[in-house]
């Protein structure tokens, strides 16, 4: 039982998994992030995912190329985002009713299209996939080589993010920008900052972002698509953030944690033990949910949801 | 050739659905000069100083900055030209810092990285230069109200201005922190700045300005140099009419203990203890003032005795009844009357009728309502009494109480208080936001409840209202009494140092202070 145990924890493949899949959500999450700390309530995320996705994998499949598929799904994560922003920001419509509404519009329009473009082998032909980039000199490193330096290239990528993005938040002009439109809209508004550009910028970011994780699900990972693909990352990565408290450096332990359950579930179902599959995989989802619970009052901007009307007192 | 004024305001006018905010308001600023701004609530003030900062477009007219004529598109153009302002409502962000606040939105010398050392230094010379005293790494929540106006005052500094701008500035100082302010202004004034002050009180326009503009009803009623005019002057302009300053205040005939509370604790929205060990007793025909700057517990203080909040210790005894937990509903078997801080969302139901505002709380009651069915009739003809009684200036009873002036409002919930008279009424802050007029009926009012011999509670922010109208003031500062004092018996200086918590009372006097 507990060599079972040891065995289970003790070994390179859980932290590769856990990294593998703590990578996409992290994506989200950042994006996310982003516009939350400019006011900007996204559970859209899920449904950014999902549009990310299927365009990485419909061009890759197409265009025979992956990494045309990441760019038009940079393309359309773009487009989304700024569509949410034309309805969140400029129409000033419920952010949470229209997150919802895009969640379930992404998840008919997906299915839809997977089957337009591809024809009836729903996600049966394999697309190009992004090949893993081992980092040359640290790949080779024993033991940890393999387990940290050998992975898609957006793996590494989300970790610089992470840390790019608490150096914005905290040291440039526009992250305080950023910050004070997201606590206190009005008050930006008067020393001249352009509240609804900021929030314009961070939702498309946040877009991009969000499609990019859906992208690595799709073309990384799995090198097919199916509807539904994401299966919630979205609505995690939201809670990433929450349990995160705001913070990029909280949002990446909270997706790691998150990553790691995964990787766990999947690793207790690889090992056979005897428990029903289905109990398992909701295991990210009960800790998610706990997360919530512990995180209590997490406090976001003070502003947050609330759209706003420029010029007036 | 003459050089034109620093600042021209030129036919200036804003209008709103429905109300003209600024009709037609012309008057110039010169370099160094304090001028001030007048006017009651309402009278298109800050309307008017929004448009100079660039956060309304005027319908028409023009501003002119040392002689050429300026377009603001936004307040970044206004700051880009030189113009400050800090508004009434303060424009910071609580949890970044200070030096955060002040250089928000400004091109930092290493874009776009933020350079906050260089910064802190600048900030420091301002704050020396001008007796500014503010701490560039402080988070911004956890500055008292009178520290944050000082924020703001270095931010518009720091922007390089040289018009400054302040709208009612003093309605959230102590006295000591007013004199500071104006000690600040003199100096700006000295280093050549243009200020202009807006309040609505004359003795500080007296005190600090050197011209006046006076504006009501939106329009400019006259612009006159301090020197040569006085209160009584000004209140004319701003009112349009005779004002009385005094109001004559037979002495106070008390009678039994309506009232006694004894060490009440009362915890605020926060989850701080917003009132600590309060005791004081109160009697019959007496009105006891609750002073101190907004927020020091005063309205969790009122709320408790109204059983709006539950106290987290101590006791509240109303006629003798001590009770635990009361109940709002309890406020009419015990009488009495609650003037609630908000009357927009706590004093009145807005979309119900003034008729039906004024038996709101009563209407289970006889004669309006028998067996559980209202008695329209009866509600209908109370309402018209109390119209005509209380001089609601209301179209007829049935519209909402949404449509009618603050004044008005404020008279309706008068009017529904007043009329079971009561043995308590807790007043909290019941003539914020109206005019002069409104103000001296409201505290007409109150004092024929005083000599009716109800015993009366009156929360008010405003130092000279509380002493004109009370038998005995309790000052406040964090929750706890800093002074109970006699309004002829204490001077303005003292009320402000216990205002700021710097003077308080031995526990000796306060043992002996709990009576009146
Ligand atoms: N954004 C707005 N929308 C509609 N009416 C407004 C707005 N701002 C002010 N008003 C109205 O304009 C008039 C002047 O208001 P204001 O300038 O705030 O007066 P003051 O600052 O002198 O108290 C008032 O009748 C007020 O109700
Ligand atoms: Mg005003």
């Amino acid at each position: 039982m507990l060599e079972t145990l040891q065995q289970l924890l003790w070994s390179g493949d859980l932290i590769y998994a856990t990294l593998r899949l703590t990578t996409p959500l992290l994506f989200a999450a950042l994006g996310g992030l982003m516009c939350e700390r400019a006011g900007v309530l996204n559970i859209g995320l899920e449904g950014m995912m999902l549009g990310g996705a299927l365009t990485a994998y419909v061009v890759a499949l197409r265009m025979g190329n992956p990494w045309l598929g990441i760019l038009a799904a940079l393309f359309v994560g773009a487009i989304t985002g700024l569509l949410f922003a034309v309805v969140v920001v400029t129409f000033r419509a419920n952010q949470i009713v229209s997150a919802v509404g895009m969640n379930i519009l992404m998840l008919g329009l997906t299915g839809v299209a997977l089957r337009a473009a591809v024809g009836l082998s729903i996600g049966q032909s394999p697309a190009p996939t992004i090949p893993i980039w081992e980092i040359p000199g640290l790949a080779g490193l024993p033991l940890i080589g393999p387990v940290l330096f050998a992975h898609l290239p957006f793996v590494y990528l989300v970790f610089v993010l992470a840390g790019a993005m608490a150096f914005i938040f905290y040291r440039t002009t526009w992250g305080l920008a950023i910050r004070a439109v997201g606590e206190n809209p009005r008050a930006a508004e008067t020393v001249g900052i352009d509240v609804i550009r900021v929030r314009y910028a961070t939702v498309v970011w946040s877009g991009i972002f969000a499609a990019v994780g859906g992208a690595i699900l799709s073309i990384g990972y799995l090198n097919t698509f199916q509807e539904g693909l994401t299966a919630g990352r979205g609505f995690i990565a939201f809670s990433a953030i929450i349990f995160g408290r705001y913070t990029p450096l909280g949002t990446l332990l909270a997706s790691l944690l998150f990553g790691f359950t995964d990787a766990l579930q999947l690793r207790i179902q690889a090992f056979g033990v005897q428990i029903p599959y289905q109990f398992l995989v909701v295991l990210p989802y009960i800790v998610t949910l706990l997360a919530l619970f512990v995180a209590g009052r997490s406090k976001g901007p003070a502003a947050s949801g609330l759209p706003y009307a420029p010029g007036e007192e | 050739m003459t050089t034109p004024p620093f600042l021209q305001i030129e036919e200036i006018t804003k209008t709103f659905p429905g109300v003209v905010a600024n009709d037609k308001v012309s008057f110039d600023v010169a370099a160094g000069e304090i001028h001030a701004l007048l006017g009651e609530n309402g009278a298109g003030k800050t309307t008017l100083v929004s448009t100079l900062y660039g956060l309304h477009r005027p319908d028409s007219g023009r501003i002119r900055l040392r002689g050429k004529e300026i377009t603001l598109r936004s307040s970044r153009d206004a700051i880009a030209l030189g113009i400050g302002m800090v508004h009434q409502h303060f424009m910071l962000v609580q949890p970044l810092t200070v030096a955060e606040n002040i250089v928000l939105g400004m091109r930092s010398p290493r874009e776009p990285l933020l350079s906050l050392g260089p910064a802190s230094q600048e900030i420091e010379r301002l704050s020396r230069t001008y007796g500014l005293e503010v701490d560039p790494a402080a988070q911004v929540w956890q500055l008292s109200v009178g520290m944050q106006q000082r924020v703001e005052i270095v931010k518009a500094l720091y922007r390089g201005a040289d018009l400054l701008i302040l709208d009612e500035p003093t309605a959230v100082l102590t006295p000591q922190e007013i004199h500071e302010l104006f000690n600040v202004l003199r100096r700006l004034k000295a280093e050549g700045h243009a200020v202009i002050f807006i309040s609505h009180k004359l003795d500080e326009v007296m005190a600090i300005s050197d011209r006046v503009t006076v504006l009501r009803d939106g329009r400019v009623v006259n612009t006159v140099a301090t020197a040569g005019t006085d209160k009584a002057a000004l209140a004319r302009m701003m009112v349009g009419r005779e004002v009385l300053f005094q109001f004559d205040k037979p002495p106070a005939q008390l009678g039994d203990a309506v009232l006694n509370v004894r060490d009440l604790c009362v915890m605020g929205n926060r989850r701080q203890m917003a009132v600590r060990d309060v005791s004081f007793d109160l009697r019959r025909g007496e009105i006891l003032g609750v002073a101190g700057v907004d927020g020091n517990g005063q309205s969790e203080l009122v709320e408790a005795i109204a059983g709006l909040r539950p106290a987290a210790s101590g006791q509240i005894s109303i006629n003798g009844r001590a009770l635990a937990a009361f109940q709002p509903s309890d406020l009419l078997d015990l009488n009495v009357a609650h003037i609630p801080q908000d009357r927009q969302r706590v004093g009145l139901v807005m979309d119900f009728s003034v008729s039906e505002n004024l038996v709101a709380r009563l209407f289970s009651l006889l004669p309006f309502a028998r067996s559980g069915f209202l008695q329209w009739k009866a509600i209908r003809e109370n309402a018209d009494g109390r119209i005509k009684e209380f001089d609601i200036r209301a179209p007829n009873s049935e519209v909402k109480a949404r449509s009618l002036s603050g004044g008005n409002q404020q008279k309706v919930i008068l009017a529904r208080e007043l009329s079971r008279a009561p043995d308590l009424i807790l007043a909290s802050q019941p003539t914020r936001g109206l005019d002069v007029g409104a103000t001296e009926f409201v505290e007409g009012r109150l004092l024929e409840q005083r000599a009716r011999g109800a015993a009366i509670i009156y929360v008010s922010t405003e130092l000279e209202e509380i002493l004109s109208l009370s038998d005995r003031v309790m000052v406040l500062h964090r929750g706890e009494i800093m002074g109970m004092v006699r309004p002829g018996e204490v001077t303005e200086e003292e009320m402000g140092l216990m205002m700021a918590g710097e003077k308080r009372m031995t526990a000796q006097e306060k043992m002996e202070a709990r009576q009146s």
